[in-house]
């Protein structure tokens, strides 16, 4: 199987919550009673929402080169090969730096949770390995989610834009976001009016990182030889300038 | 004398009050979890506990490398009598470091997973093992101390034999250290505000920290001298200052190229929330730095020490800017401390200066000899 991802259609939903009931079935997430589905938490790994007359969809973006992946400092968070961004709760060790480095605020804590975990939307990796689909695309009626492998449905998302401009905005958001996401989304409105960022740029987060610390072996090298050296150079004057007196003494001495 | 008594008095009952309140924060943090004791929240997942405690205390004990390297390595102006002082800032400010993460880490009970479970494209990593690594260099750093206390002849041969390769371990890992918790923050170019975001974060960590390391020793060495009433090494303050001075105009001339160099020079004067901050930090680096450029340590003492407060100041607020200041605006939430993450810090504060003020009192820390006229004693113990 190629790398997987999801397309959401913003202008197909019709803001049934199908894809979070789903969601909350597969991952076993608690239901309150009280409905605060006002953004991803760490019992909502997927909203629906409304703003500028439009319903969309939050959820992980899945990044290729996902910033929380490289900043998790036990490996956490894996990059699977079918491309999903699973996280594992026995290997964190609740650092945060996963929800800090992250550019879309999606991973969320259990802040009253005396035995924390991370959480976020997984893809639903257990059945997804197995070739289902996401809980979220298969309970979506009107096929607002779908599932499938990116590439394919990059392809969709262009074909709909390029058939219906006046449909759509014309942009595919996550098509080229801080080096492309799993997650695609297409809208009737600005994506900005949603409040997703357009400003993230199409470079990948961890590579900014990764430039110091692919240098992390030189600076151990050359600080060694760097200041081996220097205290060499600096003990040899020091001893020989004490070998001068001691000479000069016993010169005195003599004479 | 009964004067002396009741002051000392009210600082231990101030210090049982805190350690009293940091004891019951300990037990509702580690009972309810982060959520109860803090004001953290899945907009702000980090807090005043990394800005102060971790980023800011790892900055504040750099003291024990830039003096490792200016007395061992360069041999540099008489830093031998305030060298221990240093390692000793050095090695306490480590454990509270630690203890600080433990409080902070949401699962520290995984906390050796750091040791067997790598990403190595993680700063966080980097920072873990620095941490690790250089708590244990400085242990051994700190020990001599400890067997010259009890008299112990063969382990303090074992240690001096390898002083220099040991000392040479603790700069790199220290370098690694200050610039890494800067690396931390590369990675969010779109969260951190253009008046801290930088590509150079971990150079400009480096050297805030590496100039905050002889202003922390100027401070508890002047404070202890009058807290102790013994003399101070003026020889070695004057060195000291003359060093700070050069390590200030360095890193205020190497911050300022930055922001003109991103063009974020502007939004110094745009008068937000963040220029507020911004200009209230460069000033705790400037004041100094005018301050040592005009007064000499041999005349005007109180001046020097007022001046090695304000710098590690401007450290810390600095580290608080980059933490929490700077990435307020983004994150779309507010965050001001809750009261119990006060108590924490202070109380990881308290117990950090009782760790040093014991250490001070049992072990050879400061040097015997008295380098000082009475006079000059009477300005330190003015100035304190």
């Amino acid at each position: 199987m190629g790398k997987v991802g999801l397309l959401v259609d913003f202008t197909e939903c019709i803001g049934c919550q199908a894809c979070v009931k789903a969601c909350k079935e597969q991952n076993n997430l608690p239901r309150p009673s009280y409905t605060d589905y006002s953004d991803l938490t760490a019992e909502n790994y997927t909203v629906v929402l409304e703003k500028a007359g439009t319903n969309f969809r939050k959820l992980c973006m899945h990044c290729h080169e996902a910033a929380c992946v490289s900043a998790c400092p036990v490996g956490a968070l894996q990059k699977t090969p079918e491309g999903a961004v699973t996280y594992d709760a026995g290997v964190c060790i609740g650092c945060r730096y996963c929800m800090i480095a992250c550019p879309f605020q999606v991973p969320k804590f259990e802040w009253d949770n005396p035995f924390p975990a991370v959480r976020k939307c997984i893809y639903c990796y257990d059945i997804v390995k197995e070739g289902e689909q996401t809980a979220c695309a298969r309970a979506c009626p009107t096929g607002a989610t779908m599932f499938g492998e990116r590439d394919r449905l990059l392809q969709v998302a262009k074909r709909r834009l390029a058939a219906q401009p006046d449909r759509y905005v014309d942009y595919i958001y996550g098509e080229k976001e801080v080096g492309g996401t799993s997650t695609l989304f297409l809208s009737g409105v600005p994506f900005d009016k949603l409040g997703f960022r357009m400003d993230l740029g199409e470079k990948s987060l961890p590579e900014l990182t990764w430039v110091v610390l692919n240098k992390v072996p030189n600076i151990v090298i050359t600080g060694y030889l760097l200041l081996g050296g220097i205290w060499w150079i600096v003990d040899r004057r020091k001893r020989m300038e004490a070998e001068r007196l001691a000479e000069e003494e016993e010169h005195e001495e003599s004479a | 004398m009964p004067r002396i008594i009741g002051k000392i008095t009210f600082w231990r009952v101030l210090a049982a009050v805190i350690i009293v309140l940091g004891l019951i924060v300990t037990v509702r943090r580690f009972f309810f979890g982060l959520g109860t004791v803090t004001n953290l929240s899945d907009g702000f997942p980090w807090g005043l506990w990394i800005g102060f405690d971790v980023v800011s205390g790892v900055a504040l004990a750099a003291g024990a490398f830039s003096f490792a390297f200016l007395c061992h390595v360069v041999g540099y102006g008489k830093c031998h009598p305030v060298i221990r002082p240093a390692i000793l800032t050095g090695f306490i400010g480590y454990i509270l470091v630690c203890v600080g993460l433990m409080y902070d880490l949401g699962k520290y009970y995984y906390i050796w997973h750091a040791i067997t479970m790598w990403n190595h494209h993680s700063v966080m990593l980097e920072v873990a093992w620095c941490v690790m690594l250089y708590t244990t260099v400085l242990a051994i750093e700190f020990s001599p101390m400890v067997f010259e206390k009890f008299n112990l002849d063969t382990p303090r041969r074992i240690i001096a034999a390898v002083t220099i390769p040991l000392i040479i371990t603790g700069i790199i890992l220290s370098m690694l250290h200050q610039s890494s918790l800067g690396s931390l923050f590369l990675i969010v170019p779109e969260k951190l505000h253009p008046l801290w975001y930088s590509p150079l974060l971990p150079v400009l960590f480096f050297i805030s920290a590496f100039t905050a390391g002889p202003a922390m020793v100027i401070f508890e060495s002047t404070l202890s001298a009058r807290v102790f009433k013994r003399g101070l090494p003026m020889e070695t303050i004057c060195n000291l200052s003359r060093f700070l001075l050069m390590g200030l105009v360095v890193y205020v001339a190497f911050r300022i190229q930055d922001l003109v160099a991103r063009g974020a020079l502007g939004e110094i004067f745009t008068g937000s929330f963040e220029s507020i901050h911004f200009i209230l930090e460069m000033l705790l680096f400037i004041i100094p730095m005018i301050i040592l450029a005009r007064r000499r340590a041999e005349e005007h003492l109180n001046w020097v020490f007022a001046a090695s407060i304000m710098v590690p100041l401007g450290v810390v607020y600095n580290r608080i800017n980059t933490c929490i200041v700077g990435m307020i605006r983004s994150s779309g939430t507010s965050y001001f401390p809750k009261w119990d993450e006060f108590v924490i810090s202070i109380f990881l504060v308290t117990l950090g200066v009782i760790a040093f003020y014991l250490a001070d009192k049992y072990l050879p820390v400061f040097p015997k000899e008295e380098e000082l006229l009475p006079g000059e004693l009477g300005a330190a113990a003015e100035s304190a």
